[in-house]
């Protein structure tokens, strides 16, 4: 695809350099002011937030991970110029803007209960039991609009008081655990951590062992994968890399 | 007991923040003893209504550091039957949020043991979250 | 004492009606026989209870004090819940929203009545909603026992297989159906709308004064025996009556009255157990619908052996 590269890529992809290899200023085109905890900061165009913050000499330990989107360890909350919104994101996955206000949320603080599923009745009550602040939702939808997966959490954070494992299982899971919404939420529920259980309970008593499952477990139970495995653990470094390299891969 | 009250600027401020926030006019009580009589909760209370009503009136803060607003169910029979048509039960709703916007809650949900969180219907619990907690 | 009282469309003939339909947390979970006997039995009178897709909470309580707002943006989302069932054509100019939950129901008709009678908060919710299209005023919120006086019960007696012959009913109102008087659906002081329902079902009905005093709500969360003290009162007045059981249609108000029977016993040993229906587990059995509508496992006092006194089940 690369003789249909947008011009708007290419330019990410100059100004990614700077961060990324160091080039000169001078040989930067376009630049930006964010403001990144209140002091003012030029970094080159088109950079995403997380790497202006690097570009402007902030050095990331917490607050970021992946750098794909993927790990929700870069939660990141701005304002816009000349917006009143309150916006959260990812910062590896949003462009820092000119006149930008920003800050990283490098940890949501929050206590994870403490339970054990094989010990839990398949039983709505769960999450009032060990999450009763579910019950202070105000259905304001603020944990909605702050998930960076566009993800419905007020309407799972429902499914939870009613105990609809179901739903809530399908509407959070692909929640990152980012923890903006709770962090925004004004009746202080921590709610990827509601979902956790939720799916964990749905996933060992609602829906059941699926068959794909159950068919390889006898496989292995029965040894088809025994020759095989042996063979790997016998293999030195050197070939344990090779096989890795060359293994099947499903298409992306 | 006789006890001599002096009504400062101060005592009049309380008295229209708790008119502000419960929407009522306090002073129109003239302590019937209605809502008092007719209170389901009242022999848990260590006031009565009427007694807050008349702490209300005179701008007294100690009016807060009594437990009977927290008794309240707000089930609206005081509401019902004033004379003077004052809903009592949103003059006890006002004292409560005086209290829990200053972030302190009259329930720890914490506390609560699981075995009784596990019983208790949501209706139960939403509703004491909206009444205890800020 | 004079009532405000909603006027209510009269349903025509027995066609079949379908309406939106609230059913609240409780009824999804520990008074889930609650929903399915009322579904049910609406069902025999060509009623049906069409649930509003995406609902959420209440908050189970109408928020008192002038300057919040915020407390009721979560009744309004469903009202408009009600207005997508008419946009996506589930029902036709239908905006009449049916509670079975009293406290459900008391809220959501408070803010109802709050932001009809207020456009200035309206507006401020709406655009604090700025994701959902607006809420235009014009849903009408019921009770389920408004829409079956509404539909006459004369008709539910028409409807009765199984007459509740012999057995000895005390309905209670509790306070959500009740008060305040612009929300409540009978008089406040001398309710009557279950024994008209009772009576329709061939049950007796048996009238105490307790029928509308408070079962102690939500005090249940943190002072048990204060709504254990409560629950002596009524249930132990109905007795002495002479009532073998009583009725209600909120979920809480069973709750204390029919839960709490445990901690009754333990402070007063006089007391002897009753049990208590939701009153539209009393509708199926006399409508003879099928056994497993009733949920008879999710009341704390048995009240079957009483039923097959009366030879009423088997």
């Amino acid at each position: 695809m690369q003789e249909n590269r947008s011009p708007i890529m290419d330019r990410i992809a100059e100004a990614n350099k700077a961060a990324t290899t160091g080039i000169d200023a001078k040989d930067i085109k376009d630049w930006i002011t964010i403001y990144i905890m209140g002091k003012a900061y030029t970094v080159p165009a088109d950079l995403t937030i997380l790497t202006a913050m690097e570009y402007a000499g902030y050095k990331f330990v917490r607050g970021v991970g992946c750098r794909q989107g993927f790990c929700g360890a870069c939660a990141t909350v701005f304002r816009k110029k000349g917006d009143y919104k309150l916006q959260t994101g990812m910062a590896c996955q949003t462009r820092a803007e000119d006149g930008m206000y920003l800050v990283q949320i490098p940890f949501s603080p929050a206590e994870k209960a403490e339970y054990d599923i094989t010990k839990e009745p398949y039983e709505a009550s769960v999450f009032i039991k060990y999450y009763p602040e579910v019950t202070r939702c105000v259905s304001c939808n603020t944990c909605t609009k702050a998930c960076p997966q566009d993800l419905e959490v007020m309407d799972y954070i429902q499914a939870a008081i009613r105990g609809a494992f179901d739903s809530l299982s399908e509407v959070s899971f692909d929640c990152i655990q980012c923890g903006l919404c709770a962090i925004r939420c004004p009746a202080e529920i921590v709610q990827y951590n509601v979902a956790q259980l939720g799916r964990r309970m749905y996933g060992r008593y609602g829906q059941g062992v699926p068959e794909h499952l159950r068919k390889r477990v006898k496989e292995i139970a029965e040894g088809k994968f025994k020759q095989d495995m042996e063979k790997i653990i016998k293999c030195s470094t050197e070939e344990l890399r090779k096989i890795y390299t060359e293994r099947e891969k499903e298409p992306e | 007991m006789i006890k001599k009250v002096e009504i400062t600027p101060e005592n009049d401020k309380f008295l229209n923040k708790v008119n502000e926030l419960s929407g009522q006019v306090v002073t129109l009580c003239e302590q019937c003893g209605t809502c008092s009589g007719g209170c389901p909760l009242v022999a848990e209370m260590d006031i009565t209504p009427s007694q807050w009503m008349r702490l209300v009136q005179l701008g007294l803060k100690e009016v807060l550091d009594y437990k009977a607003v927290w008794v309240c169910a707000s089930c609206f029979t005081c509401t019902v039957r004033c004379p003077r048509k004052i809903d009592v039960s949103k003059v006890a709703e006002a004292l409560r949020q005086i209290i829990l916007r200053k972030a302190i809650d009259y329930i720890d949900l914490k506390a609560i043991p699981k075995e009784e969180l596990a019983c208790l219907p949501q209706i139960a619990l939403v509703s004491a979250c909206r009444k205890f907690t800020g | 004492m004079t009532t405000t009282k909603t006027e209510t469309p009269k349903l025509t003939g027995t066609e079949n009606i379908k309406i939106p339909y609230y059913p609240g947390c409780t009824l999804k979970t520990t008074a889930k026989n609650f929903e399915n006997s009322a579904v049910a039995a609406a069902r025999a009178l060509g009623i049906e209870l069409l649930e509003i897709p995406r609902w959420n909470c209440c908050g189970t309580v109408f928020s008192l004090t002038d300057d919040d707002l915020i407390h009721h943006v979560a009744s309004v989302r469903n009202f408009i819940r009600v207005q997508e069932m008419n946009d996506y054509g589930l029902v036709k100019n239908e905006n009449r929203l049916v509670t079975l939950c009293a406290m459900c129901f008391n809220t959501l008709k408070s803010t109802n009545l709050r932001v009809k009678n207020n456009a200035e908060d309206l507006k401020k919710i709406n655009d604090l909603m700025y994701r959902e299209e607006n809420y235009g005023g014009k849903v009408e919120v019921l009770h389920f026992l408004e829409l079956l006086k509404s539909l006459g019960f004369e008709k539910i007696r028409d409807r009765v297989k199984k007459p509740l012959k012999g057995l000895k009913i005390a309905p209670y109102y509790g306070c959500m159906i009740l008060r305040p008087q612009e929300i409540g659906i009978d008089d406040p002081e001398d309710p009557t709308i279950q024994r008209d329902l009772l009576l329709s079902l061939g049950a007796d009905s048996v009238d105490t004064p307790y029928k509308r005093v408070c079962c102690g709500s939500y005090q249940t969360v943190k002072e048990k025996n204060i709504v254990a003290e409560l629950a002596y009162d009524i249930l132990s007045h109905a007795r002495k009556e002479g009532a073998e059981a009583m009725a209600t249609v909120c979920p809480l108000c069973a709750f204390n009255l029919d839960h709490r029977q445990k901690e009754v016993k333990a402070s007063h040993s006089d007391f002897e157990e009753i049990p208590v229906f939701y009153v539209t587990q009393l509708m199926a059995i006399a409508f003879a619908l099928e056994n497993e509508c009733y949920g008879f496992d999710q009341n704390y006092v048995d009240p079957r052996p009483l039923l097959a006194s009366k030879s009423l089940i088997k």
